[in-house]
């Protein structure tokens, strides 16, 4: 006999979920000071000088938004494969290629005004990354080829190609030997707004327009309704093959104006480190945010805080970056852990039938 | 020719733990993609145990229980809590990336004890060694490589020749039915993860107690992704592990081998040659519909009994 059954939730209230969201990331942050406070460090300075090193001053916050930008960009772009099912763990790929478009256009390219050399610069980096998605997606849709492993595979070619690039016929005869791709002219580098490049402005644009395009076209319906059935989809006579294909285009294409933004207006050129890890964390992000273009927004800031707060507390509490790491992982476990409370209902069985509900 | 090969087995071995821990975990139905996370973790735990007590077996206790550790926080979220597996392997693969570059810092550099050392130096087999060609390239190693062997011979049957391994294919293909038979899902499931785990562990044990044989951050290097592609590869068969870990170690070393032999190729696009061939490979076995080839059909999905 079960002591604890568990059952499928039909009704949870807003708040309910709410509550339980909240509870998640308290544990999380509880667990997280528990390690924290075992690795020999005081979690009640820590946290602080965590958020205090992601929005304590105006520099500061400037940081936090730098990484929440190529993260919220990012997580569209991941979001846009996910919710059709298709496992898109290729985003650091699609940011490279991307990046390498824009690149290409920043360094051969000259004369033309600034806006139009910026708008050529995205146009070539979501073709190039789109292209990096397109190869997967192809294949996914005429073969049935396994895409998380050939996405995943695409990633450490597109690292690999960059790197021969930034090594070899890429490299700039003015770095003195250095590995490193020359820089950009000034019109090939997004201005800046407030402080910050305008890929804050094009991130926040993208938020409304993706959320706009899965919820309200004909295209985002098809997407949602491939992911959750094939089955369905055929039956209402919808073309899976080209639906996974355009969205694929979509989701390569966003990743690689990541690659733009970052190429263009932070490293002001091609660097194999400018994806950051950030096409594995936009998964995370992107999931965490249920795959809804709105929470993507407010997901990446969060993590953003937490990415710079675990840079700053190196400085100022000589804490090594991996705390942060393991900090990161414990508290993702949780809220990963959460969302089953929210999907199901634990109830205590046996003589227990009655009582009430756990969580 | 001869020393060529008896290194690419050597950079092998790794892959071929992980890969066949990887099988293990997916035969049961999850697709654990924190394969790169449970070898760093098995890395830093085996040598930080190997280096405080010089004892050569409880280095490898402490590989296995960290993998297994690892494996269990991966298998309690996704078993028990149906949490995404892509996204939790993904999780895992930061937090054991963390978690060895801290518990690595202060070992950084430190080369393992000499005890250790002796105990992972080459030793012919006797009889075996003496086969021409064969002989030097795989029987001339050390015990902790001679250990991947066992794990191959010890999988195949485990996995085609007992109950309990047709027990757990059952689970990766039909949880359900499994479940109706009478087969504790839910044990298996744990069970085989966590052991999916320390092979993991093993594999990255091996890097830093013997094949590197001193610690240096982040020493696994991708070796993990390239084992989750092996899987693939293998289509799910320790023995074709065996083959395909082969084949990817010698590629890992041929850029270096070449120009050393005065060949001048880029070593940036010797390096991508595992990854294309891993995706020719996919491509390619999707194309034969064996049934023996194909992946579990439960993989990725979580069990919920009372969604039958």
């Amino acid at each position: 006999m079960n002591l604890i059954q568990i059952s499928k939730r039909e009704d949870l209230s807003k708040g309910k979920e709410r509550i339980i969201r909240i509870i998640a990331v308290l544990l999380s942050l509880l667990a997280a000071g528990l390690v924290i406070a075992i690795l020999g460090y005081n979690p009640v300075e820590v946290f602080p000088s965590m958020v205090k090193g992601a929005i304590g001053t105006e520099i500061r916050l400037q940081q936090t938004i730098l990484k929440a930008i190529p993260l919220i960009v990012t997580s569209l772009g991941i979001l846009v494969a996910f919710k059709m099912k298709f496992w898109n763990i290729g985003g650091e790929g699609q940011i490279l290629m991307g990046a390498l478009g824009a690149s290409y256009i920043a360094l051969n390219v000259e004369g033309l005004p600034k806006p139009l050399m910026l708008l050529l610069m995205a146009v070539a980096a979501m073709i190039t990354g789109g292209i990096w998605a397109f190869i997967p997606a192809f294949f996914k849709a005429k073969l049935g080829v396994n895409e998380t492993i050939f996405t995943l595979m695409l990633n450490y070619i597109a690292i690999k190609f960059v790197t021969y690039l930034q090594y070899g016929p890429w490299k700039s005869p003015e770095s003195q030997g250095f590995p490193k791709v020359a820089t950009f002219r000034e019109d090939a580098v997004l201005p800046s707004l407030f402080g910050i490049h305008i890929g804050w402005l094009i991130a926040l644009f993208l938020v409304v327009l993706v959320y706009f395009f899965i919820n309200h076209t004909k295209k985002g319906f098809e997407i949602c309704v491939v992911g959750e059935s094939t089955e369905t989809a055929r039956y209402a006579g919808m073309n899976i093959s080209a639906v996974i294909i355009i969205s694929m285009l979509l989701s390569g294409g966003l990743c690689g104006l990541t690659g733009m933004i970052q190429a263009s207006a932070v490293e002001k050129t091609l660097s194999v480190s400018l994806s950051g890890g950030y096409g594995f964390t936009a998964i995370i992000t992107a999931w965490l945010a249920k795959l809804n273009a709105i929470a993507v927004l407010f997901v990446c800031i969060a993590f953003a805080i937490l990415l710079q707060g675990g840079t700053y507390i190196q400085i100022s509490m000589q804490i090594p970056a991996a705390v942060a790491d393991m900090m990161q992982g414990i508290i993702l476990f949780f809220v990963l852990g959460s969302e089953f409370f929210l999907q199901y209902k634990v109830t205590l069985a046996g003589k227990f039938r009655k009582a009430k509900e756990v969580a | 020719m001869e020393g060529f090969l008896a290194a690419a087995v050597v950079a092998s071995t790794p892959l071929l733990f992980a890969t066949l821990g990887e099988i293990i975990t997916e035969k049961a139905g999850h697709l654990n993609l924190g394969v790169e996370g449970l070898m760093l973790m098995g890395a830093i735990m085996g040598f930080v145990a190997g280096y405080e007590t010089g004892n050569p077996l409880l280095g490898l206790m402490g590989a296995v229980l960290a993998g297994a550790a690892g494996a269990l926080i991966f298998a309690f979220l996704t078993v028990s809590l149906r949490a995404n597996q892509v996204v939790t392997g993904l999780t895992l693969t930061i937090f054991g990336t963390g978690f060895a570059s801290f518990m690595g810092k202060n070992y950084v550099g430190l080369p393992v004890p000499v005890s250790i050392k002796e105990a992972f130096t080459p030793y012919p087999i006797p009889l075996l060694s003496d086969i021409p060609l064969i002989g030097p390239v795989f029987f001339e190693q050390d015990l902790f490589l001679y250990g991947s062997y066992l794990a191959v011979i010890l999988g195949t049957l485990y996995l085609y020749k007992t109950r309990s391994g047709l027990n757990l294919r059952a689970v990766g293909e039909s949880s359900a039915a499994a479940d109706a038979s009478g087969v504790n899902v839910t044990l298996y499931k744990y069970t085989h993860i966590c052991a999916g785990g320390a092979l993991c562990g093993l594999g990255g044990a091996y890097m830093s107690l013997s094949m590197m044989a001193v610690w240096q951050e982040n020493v696994v290097a991708g070796r993990g992704w390239i084992a989750v592609a092996l899987v693939i590869f293998a289509s799910w068969n320790p023995i074709k592990a065996l083959i395909g870990a082969l084949l990817f170690g010698g590629l890992s070393i041929l850029g270096f081998r070449l120009q050393s032999m005065g060949i001048h190729v880029s070593q940036y696009w010797v390096d991508m040659l595992p990854y294309a061939a891993t995706i020719v490979i996919i491509i390619l076995s999707s194309r034969k519909n064996k049934k023996e080839n194909q992946p579990p059909a439960n993989l990725g999905n979580a069990y919920f009994r009372e969604e039958r």
